[in-house]
């Protein structure tokens, strides 16, 4: 049984979610990684991807978000992401727009950087979307 | 002297239009509820992100290459000005103090022999605008048919500002909007967009200055280049939140003050009516009373 620390999920539109909880894997840009209390202070951006809430040893919480970045220390995990929609409310049809919002930024990209990295989210949502 | 029929005439046309004022003061302050809640909700990510800003900032300065979006061309020749307005009229001088704020920035920007263009959010300041600027409007954005602004809003017209700055059209973008403080107030602000001005006074920095033992993934200088773009929507999202609330309180206050002047209006009508009715009774009478006298 971890330790129950502070957790906050914020989008620009509102406060989703601001409850302690044990421990919580964030889909960083350069790989998953899981927080628990007491870790170090880390500041990362986000993939799109799914945030998995352990809040207590029998509920757990699944949360996709897009683009944004989280921020960790000793007793607190903050995340803001761009886009944040609960697992349940998240069906093939919001995803496949995601996608074809993905997949337009790629065709506008001017530059090869902006190209690349348009692809990556692109690459990334269409592994989510097998995953469903 | 207006007829009797003249004076019942007006009085039922202004009790129709205090109707309508002050169904639209009720309208509006159910929606000034709505949109304060949503400034209100907005808020908490505002805050992380300029906390987060000013700790990349801190850890950054002094290096070279930072990003132009932070630090600016090296130039301020050309300058956007983005004018923040409402979409509807009959809010008072909410459109009007926002647009004189421009106006007067325009101005003495067109005197230092700097070029000034303008991207007008919201029909009303383009119409009052255009009427001195038109060849300096470069493009007009519609929020007509939103009913509740978005976060996705705020990313158009922050893509459409973050395009114009790569193809180097202007140096330093500057926001306009009206900050809400009260129902009553609303106060005109500019706020500098590109390159971003520190925010946050400096002890508010300091008490975040214990994360210099941050972790950076990826590196700073990267996330800074992801979160800079994003800012500058936040921010647009966030003027356009609080012009939301304002305009609406606006337009409570106005339409309050309208009604009330309908009111003493209707009042000095009826007063106007029942006098003439009076004379014309004592009149009639009058001429009854003489003409009876003269048998």
């Amino acid at each position: 049984m971890a330790e129950p620390f502070q957790f906050e999920l914020v989008s620009p539109e509102k406060l989703l979610m601001s409850e302690d909880v044990e421990m919580v894997v964030v889909p960083g840009s350069e790989g998953d990684f899981a927080i628990l209390k007491g870790h170090a202070p880390v500041m990362s951006t986000l993939k799109p991807g799914v945030v998995e809430i352990q809040i207590n040893d029998k509920e757990q919480q699944r949360i996709f978000v897009r683009g944004g970045f989280a921020e960790a220390g000793p007793d607190s995990l903050t995340i803001l992401a761009e886009k944040a929609i609960p697992m349940e409310d998240l069906d093939a049809d919001i995803l496949a727009q995601e996608i074809q919002n993905a997949e337009e930024d790629v065709n506008d990209a001017k530059s090869d950087e902006v190209r690349a990295k348009a692809q990556e989210q692109l690459d990334q949502l269409e592994q989510l979307q097998a995953s469903l | 002297m207006p007829s009797l029929k003249d004076l019942r005439n007006r009085i039922a046309s202004v009790k129709a239009t205090q109707k309508i004022t002050k169904a639209m003061q009720m309208v509006a302050a159910a929606k000034l509820r709505r949109a304060q809640l949503a400034a209100e909700e907005a808020r908490p990510y505002a805050e992380r992100m300029d906390v987060v800003m000013a700790n990349l900032a801190t850890a950054l300065a002094g290096q070279d290459g930072a990003p132009p979006l932070m630090v600016g061309t090296g130039k301020d020749d050309v300058h956007l000005l983005v004018a923040c307005t409402s979409e509807r009229g009959l809010c008072g001088g909410f459109n009007t103090s926002i647009v004189r704020m421009v106006r007067a920035k325009a101005r003495a920007l067109l005197a230092d022999g700097k070029q000034v263009k303008i991207l007008c959010v919201g029909k009303k300041g383009f119409d009052q605008l255009n009427r001195e600027f038109a060849s300096l409007i470069i493009d007009q954005v519609d929020l007509r048919e939103v009913k509740r602004i978005g976060f996705s809003n705020a990313q158009g017209i922050g893509a459409r500002v973050l395009e114009l700055f790569d193809e180097s059209e202007f140096d330093v973008c500057t926001l306009f909007f009206a900050r809400f403080q009260t129902v009553m107030t609303q106060v005109p602000t500019a706020l500098q967009l590109i390159p971003a001005a520190p925010s946050g006074d400096d002890e508010e920095n300091a008490m975040s200055g214990s994360n210099a033992a941050y972790e950076y993934e990826p590196e700073e200088s990267e996330i800074l280049v992801d979160l800079l773009p994003r800012n500058v929507s936040v921010q647009i999202f966030r003027a356009l939140l609080e012009n939301a609330a304002s305009e609406q309180g606006a337009r409570m206050s106005a339409m309050d003050s309208a009604t009330r002047n309908a009111g003493e209006m209707i009042d000095a009508l009826t007063m106007e009516y029942n006098r003439s009715r009076q004379a014309q009774i004592t009149k009639e009478l009058i001429e009854i009373i003489s003409g009876a006298e003269a048998l």
